[in-house]
């Protein structure tokens, strides 16, 4: 028998029985890690969602903020500064700062009626990402309260309400919502004047159309994600031993559905902000978007499609805007899923 | 001495994942001699499926090997590229997986598979590979085979599929069959059925057969030899006899407490190993199973134990059985 | 089987059915009719177009009317271009829409699957991260953007592209172009992400341990099992399309049914807008319905259920 040539240095003393404390300090467990922190830690991990996340901060801080700041508002018209290219000035600007005067650039230049584009591109970003937003917010609340209930009540309820959907489903909503955007702008006009509902000529009849529009369009999707989620999850051990411990109704929602379908909401909701932001601008294009003077990306582009061989930068800026604008959003939205959600990865 | 027909040397694979290196194996050595039947038991993450997998060149990315040697029917496996391994593969070593249910493709015919491996590896004609198929099913024991070939997937139940997945690894009449948790996925009167079949088919054809299972039960019945895995290395070797009558590893002992016997004297409590497999992303420098032994000494976390032969076939890594080795050896020290 | 598709059927028509009565009540609730906007016409010439067209009558009533006479076959005749039939106008310009879309569903299908394949078969290396950032792009960008910026650079900077209509081969090029940009991409990364998927599966892994070739793995065992959710998204692809055909067809100024679809409703020209909505509606349903079938047929496993 060959004899183990490290058997010579050890000291009898390591054959000593280890206590129980010793043992613990070998096993380095790794950190229980919650579901969120768990989320985050992946999320912050991947570099394409951070960027992401970095360029949406810095466009809602474009959209929000930096008007506030910005010498020029969006309605001024500036006589005698139609049409400049970015940074150029108009001769009485030229003039002004030949006399000392300080003169701020006209950064993305004007448009024809002598606007400044840069603050008119911030205005329709806010336009474009209050309607990606709020949209996505709304669908969320119509569609997962819809799927939800269904889901829940099962049985014939459930049935007739997924039929319900079902038969939306297959219709091509696009159409009947660029009807229906047509038809809801003049009626919510004069329900605006109207009182009670005066509230509305703050946020802009044409602003809610959208809205309108866009719940319709989009809540059949949260629905149905939602209602399968709660059948999944309704079906699964975990809530049957929770039931048969007896949990009742409000706790199994709160403690396990809840938390088991805020991921997939989630990453759907964040998901369905690029989708609006890009059927707004689609629709502005038809000239049913938001109406002027309020610009959205989408309407920036469409004003200058008829100049754009002489203005190309009024054209080309907001261009850019909204594909960065979606791409982000989906990026970051892709990230989110990754995280949060990798089941739904398709 | 004839040439073994596999022989592991000290293998080290590991899989580079983003969150680090996995340290799957950590020197596994061990080899086959022709005709013979070895049951390799762990738990899940031992080690065990990586072993037979990195046989066949089948370790999923992100793995690789990264030391030791593996011969295997005159090739030097370790040395091989995806071509050597294209030709080996189906033809000189084969394996059935786990999931019946999902190993076969669903949208092609049975026939259209197994026949695919023989034209693959041998010169058959359409007709004669066709002819084989049906031999094979025969072979597996699956009635009207003719029928059985033009059916999908879909319309055979579990244990059917795991027949045909067996046909398909015969095919081309393997030297080595690796059977990967063959019975783990169906119903326990099926998993006789299939056990049964498998160890036919060896009489018959007299190949080498490594069964991976975490199932004792199993490898008790088919095999000659057991080698015992634990966190990527092979705690304990021996014959069948030396594993279940002369346990020399705690890890062992425990997983034999651990079944249930019909024939106990009195009312037995089956006894569980407490504790969690280690993280085999920072592996202790002891033994592995050192947190969850009972006998646990201190020099068990901070060295790893050496190999203590026990016998000509029987070896464990344990420093409780290193440390009588020593003390018999220092009685009648050369 | 059979009651599957007969089920799938009669849902589509009750589908169609639906978009039909909806259009008719949400169209005739715009204030305002089709004739309001001519300022020219006076106020009894008016009243007596409406007349003329039957539109003083009682909502419902003309609903009915509608829904009989266009289970007859007719659609009536366009109110804003006199003279001229619905369906006529129609079968005019259905052609000029189904050749662009048909064009683009062939560039995206063979375009988008082969990429995919790459991608995938190349995933993490320069090809794959190439095309993963191309089309990410392409599904970022609004189709009316794409048009626009199409026809600045090739039409009116380099100008070496015709920018309006379809009279010439040249002449297709950027509008199916930009029409095809979302679905190729789309298709691309749906192919990619499923043959990825579907590489992880365990019959792959025994294709492998069978010692097949690479090529012949993907070829002929992965590849038909990934080409699956691609066949269902042709039916949303169709949708897009027609989406997409709505502007592309205003920007390059063709005449197709998408063009005269949105001036319809510009126009207030009722029966135009029902005509051309229940035409496109039941092609994308049919589409749907066709493809759901197919689907079934394709995969031998949804057979059992």
């Amino acid at each position: 028998m060959k004899k183990n040539p490290i058997s010579l240095h050890i000291d009898p003393d390591e054959f000593a029985p280890a206590t129980s404390e010793e043992k613990e300090s070998l096993v380095i467990m790794r950190e229980s890690v919650s579901f969120w922190k768990d989320g985050f830690r992946r999320l912050f991990r991947n570099k394409i969602a951070v960027v992401s996340l970095a360029v949406i901060i810095l466009i809602v801080i474009f959209a929000y903020f930096l008007p506030a700041f910005w010498p020029y508002s969006y309605e001024q018209q500036i006589q005698g500064s139609e049409n400049l290219a970015p940074f150029k000035y108009s001769t009485a600007e030229q003039a002004r700062i030949d006399a000392g005067e300080k003169v701020f650039p006209h950064v993305c230049g004007t448009d024809k009626l002598g606007r400044d584009f840069a603050v008119r591109l911030m205005m329709g970003t806010r336009i474009s990402l209050t309607v990606g937003l709020v949209c996505a917010a709304l669908v969320l609340l119509v569609g997962s309260l819809f799927g939800a209930i269904a889901g829940f009540a099962g049985g014939w309820i459930d049935n007739i309400m997924m039929r319900f959907t079902d038969i939306l489903y297959t219709i091509p909503d696009i159409l009947l919502i660029i009807i229906l955007a047509m038809v809801l702008r003049d009626p919510l006009k004069t329900l605006a004047t109207v009182k009670g509902f005066q509230w509305m000529q703050t946020v802009g009849p044409n602003l809610i159309a959208i809205f309108i529009v866009f719940v319709l369009l989009y809540w059949v999707g949260m629905a149905r994600i939602t209602r399968s989620q709660v059948l999944v999850l309704k079906e699964s051990e975990y809530v049957t031993a929770a039931r048969a411990m007896g949990a009742g109704n409000g706790r199994i929602i709160r403690k396990h559905l809840l938390t088991n379908c805020i991921g997939t909401l989630i990453v759907t909701t964040t998901l369905q902000i690029p989708s609006a932001i890009f059927t707004e601008s689609y629709l502005s294009f038809l000239g049913l978007g938001v109406a002027a003077p309020m610009p959205s990306l989408g309407s920036l582009a469409t004003d200058a499609v008829k100049g754009m061989n002489t203005f190309p930068h009024l054209l080309l800026f907001p261009a850019i805007f909204i594909s960065v604008t979606i791409l982000v959003f989906n990026l970051f939205g892709d990230g989110l899923r990754d995280a949060f959600d990798p089941k739904l990865k398709n | 001495m004839k040439e073994k027909l596999l022989e592991i040397k000290d293998e080290r694979l590991s899989f580079f994942t983003p969150a680090g290196e996995v340290k799957a194996l950590n020197g596994v050595s061990f080899s086959l001699e022709e005709g013979e039947v070895l049951g390799i038991v762990g738990e899940s993450g031992s080690g065990k499926s990586v072993t037979a997998y990195s046989i066949m060149g089948l370790t999923a990315f992100p793995g690789k090997l990264i030391g030791g040697t593996i011969r295997f029917n005159g090739h030097q496996v370790d040395q091989m590229t995806e071509k050597d391994f294209r030709k080996m593969r189906g033809n000189e070593v084969s394996i059935i997986f786990q999931d019946p249910m999902t190993s076969l493709n669903p949208v092609y015919t049975i026939g259209n598979q197994i026949e695919e491996v023989i034209k693959l590896h041998t010169n058959k004609t359409a007709a004669e590979a066709h002819d084989r198929a049906r031999e094979l099913l025969e072979l597996v024991g699956i009635n009207e085979p003719e029928k059985r070939l033009r059916q999908y997937p879909h319309e055979l139940s579990g244990g059917m599929r795991q027949r045909v997945m067996i046909a398909i690894a015969l095919a081309c009449e393997p030297k080595l069959l690796i059977a990967d948790e063959p019975t783990t996925a169906l119903d326990v009167t099926i998993q006789a059925q299939i056990l049964e079949l498998m160890q036919e088919l060896r009489e018959k054809l007299g190949m080498s057969i490594i069964m991976i299972t975490h199932d004792l039960g199993v490898v008790a019945s088919m095999c000659e030899r057991i080698a015992v895995m634990y966190a990527g290395h092979i705690v304990e070797y021996g014959t069948t006899d030396e594993i279940f009558y002369h346990p020399s590893h705690e890890y062992t002992k425990g997983l034999i407490k651990s079944i249930p016997q019909l024939n106990a004297q009195e009312i037995e409590r089956l006894v569980p190993i407490e504790g969690q497999p280690v993280d085999l992303m920072n592996p202790p420098a002891g033994c592995p199973f050192a947190p969850r032994c009972d006998s646990c000494m201190k020099i068990c976390l901070s060295k790893m134990p050496p190999e203590t032969v026990l016998s000509d076939t029987h070896y464990t890594r344990c420093w409780l059985r290193q440390k009588e080795a020593m003390e018999k050896g220092a009685g009648t020290d050369e | 089987m059979l009651k599957y598709a007969v089920k799938r059927v009669a849902m589509g028509l009750l589908s169609i059915f639906i978009v039909a009565t909806l259009t008719f009540f949400l169209m005739n609730m715009v204030p305002g009719g089709p004739f309001v906007a001519e300022k020219s016409i006076s106020q009894e010439a008016q009243a007596a177009l409406a007349a003329k067209y039957g539109l003083d009558k009682p909502i419902m009533q003309r609903y009915a009317t509608y829904m009989t006479d266009f289970l007859k076959g007719d659609m009536g005749v366009s109110l804003r271009q006199r003279g001229r039939t619905v369906s006529g106008i129609i079968f005019s310009k259905f052609p000029v829409s189904a050749r662009l879309a048909g064009i683009a569903v062939l560039i995206a299908l063979l375009l988008g699957i082969p990429l995919g394949c790459l991608s995938a078969y190349n995933r993490g290396k320069l090809a794959d991260n190439t095309i993963i950032v191309f089309t990410t792009c392409g599904i970022a960008i609004p189709s009316f953007i794409s048009s626009v910026l199409l026809l600045y650079f090739f039409g009116s900077k380099l100008n070496i592209l015709p920018t309006v209509g379809l009279n010439s081969l040249a002449s297709y090029i950027m509008p199916v172009t930009a029409l095809a940009i979302y679905p190729t991409a789309y298709i691309t990364r749906l192919m990619r992400s499923s043959l990825l998927d579907v590489m992880g599966q365990d019959y792959i892994r025994t294709a492998k341990a069978k010692g097949l070739a690479n090529f012949k793995i993907i070829f002929k065992h992965a590849l038909r099992n990934a080409v699956l959710p691609v066949i269902t998204y042709v039916g949303p692809m169709l949708a897009g399309l027609m989406t997409g055909s709505f502007v592309v067809e205003k920007i390059f100024t063709i005449p197709g049914l998408g063009r005269e679809f949105v001036s319809s409703i510009v126009n207030r020209d009722y029966t135009m807008v029902m005509g051309t909505t229940i035409i496109l509606a039941t092609l994308i349903i049919t589409a749907n319905v066709i493809v759901d079938i197919l689907y079934k047929v394709i995969d031998p496993r949804i057979n059992l259920k």
